[in-house]
């Protein structure tokens, strides 16, 4: 063999994909967070208005946090464009697709789906940061002042509001579906991206991301559900 | 038994082929699906009809040669077999068998069922060897190899080039193959030397052939038919990064 390949990473198919899997496992701590702040959401109405305010004020205002955030949607916007420039490319590999295929018979199909859910979870991101992420960085959110934080952006009214409609909370919980599909074949995924394999710990590490995608989603789920439940009354 | 084909006609790379439909009579259930081509062919002739192309060469399951998506799966509904170890008495009486040739733009259709597979030769071109001058085979156990190692080298040597991985890869994605060949000589003694430029350059050509990428599905360790593992297309990620940093 001679002469020097000094093709980019990036360019490459496995460089791609390694970017994948180093979004979305960044992406899968994210969910982990978020939903920590969102079980909030949970606690007693009195309590959990004063509590949820003074943390979406921390997480908007925090130094640290904002960094973070940075990475969050830089890792989001990568993810999506990268996913979806290797998703068209495997569409150019079969250019004439088969008479009968049985996708079935080999292959789950979360994995199968992958883009498909992607573009639908790009879709919900939208409407989700339209709805509070836009509300509260940019949008006209009232201010009250509460006796232990002081001045606070009322975001747990407008949360509470928005999941009064039942077609909002739908949405909700099908594109909570979709990102439990999403990681329950991502996950795993992702790792072997990378690389990372192991006769051991790599079946291990499938059924934690597994169970990561169920519980993750559920949670995530549960959320607009509880809030319409409790608007009824 | 009588067995009713759709089966895909194609007179040359650059026409445009169909799905055409035969009956046959009397296939014997004890025959290989090759040998049911063959009378399907001998009747064609008979007919004065043009016979259908296939590739084929050992019929004993280790050239890689023969091909066909039947059914919907690559080399037929069985694990672990290619189409000529396959035989009729998997199918009914009665039944439609659906044959088409491996769907891939780096696969080109030659002529109905023959696939153009040049394309992973020119992978193995870009580095799948190692550059020694040969001569006589050096006593055994001069170069220790753990015994693990050379499991795991032997059995991503198995590999036949095939082509199936890539057949039902929903992304027409070469990375088994690939993986299985820069794993068999990044595991052994005999492939360190050239290990990193091998990655790349093998990746490189990969690329450049117009295969998909890789999306972790598994399909096509359930399809090979020499059971290689997944495990080598994290092998070959892993490889192929390590090259990427390691390389000078």
């Amino acid at each position: 063999m001679s002469g020097k390949t000094k093709t980019g990473l990036i360019k490459s198919s496995i460089g791609k994909k390694v970017f994948m899997g180093l979004t979305g496992l960044f992406l899968c701590l994210f969910l982990a967070g978020h939903l920590a702040g969102n079980l909030q959401l949970l606690l007693p109405a009195e309590v959990a208005r004063d509590q949820f305010n003074a943390y979406a004020k921390f997480m908007t205002t925090n130094p640290a946090v904002k960094l973070l955030s940075y990475l969050t949607y830089f890792s989001i916007l990568f993810h999506a464009v990268d996913g979806l420039y290797l998703a068209w490319q495997n569409k150019q590999a079969r250019p004439q697709a088969y008479y009968k295929k049985d996708d079935a018979a080999n292959a789950g199909w979360a994995s199968r789906n992958m883009a498909v859910l992607g573009t639908l979870l790009l879709v919900f991101i939208v409407i989700h940061m339209k709805s509070f992420w836009y509300e509260m960085h940019f949008g006209n959110v009232p201010v009250y002042a509460s006796i232990e934080h002081g001045e606070l952006k009322d975001l747990y009214t407008l949360t509470t509001t928005a999941f009064t409609e039942w077609w909002y909370v739908l949405i909700y919980v099908l594109s909570m579906g979709a990102v439990g599909f999403h990681l329950w074949h991502g996950f795993g995924s992702g790792f072997k991206s990378l690389g990372i394999s192991h006769p051991v710990y790599t079946p291990l590490l499938n059924g934690f991301g597994k169970g990561f995608a169920v519980v993750v989603s559920v949670l995530f789920a549960i959320l607009p559900v509880y809030l319409f439940l409790t608007s009824l009354n | 038994m009588r067995l009713n084909l759709k089966i895909w006609r194609q007179k040359g790379p650059k026409a445009n082929g169909k799905m055409v439909d035969y009956t046959l009579n009397e296939v014997n259930p004890e025959m290989s699906f090759l040998e049911m081509m063959d009378v399907l062919n001998q009747q064609l002739v008979d007919e004065g009809d043009e016979p259908v192309a296939f590739d084929h060469d050992c019929r004993e399951g280790i050239c890689g040669m023969c091909s066909m998506f039947i059914n919907g799966r690559a080399h037929g509904p069985m694990t672990g077999t290619t189409t000529c170890q396959l035989h009729m008495r998997h199918f009914n009486d009665g039944d439609t068998i659906v044959i088409e040739p491996w769907r891939a733009s780096a696969f080109p259709v030659i002529k109905d069922l023959m696939v153009d597979r040049s394309a992973f030769d020119r992978v193995i071109q870009a580095g799948g060897y190692i550059s020694v001058n040969t001569g006589s085979a050096p006593d055994a156990n001069s170069l220790p190899i753990p015994k693990q190692n050379a499991d795991m080298a032997f059995d991503a040597a198995t590999c036949i080039g095939c082509g199936a991985c890539v057949a039902t890869c929903k992304n027409a994605s070469a990375m088994l193959f690939v993986g299985a060949k820069v794993s068999q000589l990044s595991l052994l003694p005999q492939g360190q030397p050239e290990r990193e430029e091998r990655a790349i350059r093998m990746v490189e050509q990969m690329d450049k052939e117009g295969f998909g990428n890789c999306t972790n599905t598994g399909a096509c360790e359930v399809e090979c038919p020499k059971g290689i593992s997944i495990e080598n297309i994290a092998r070959l990620n892993r490889e192929y990064l390590r090259a990427k940093v390691v390389q000078k």
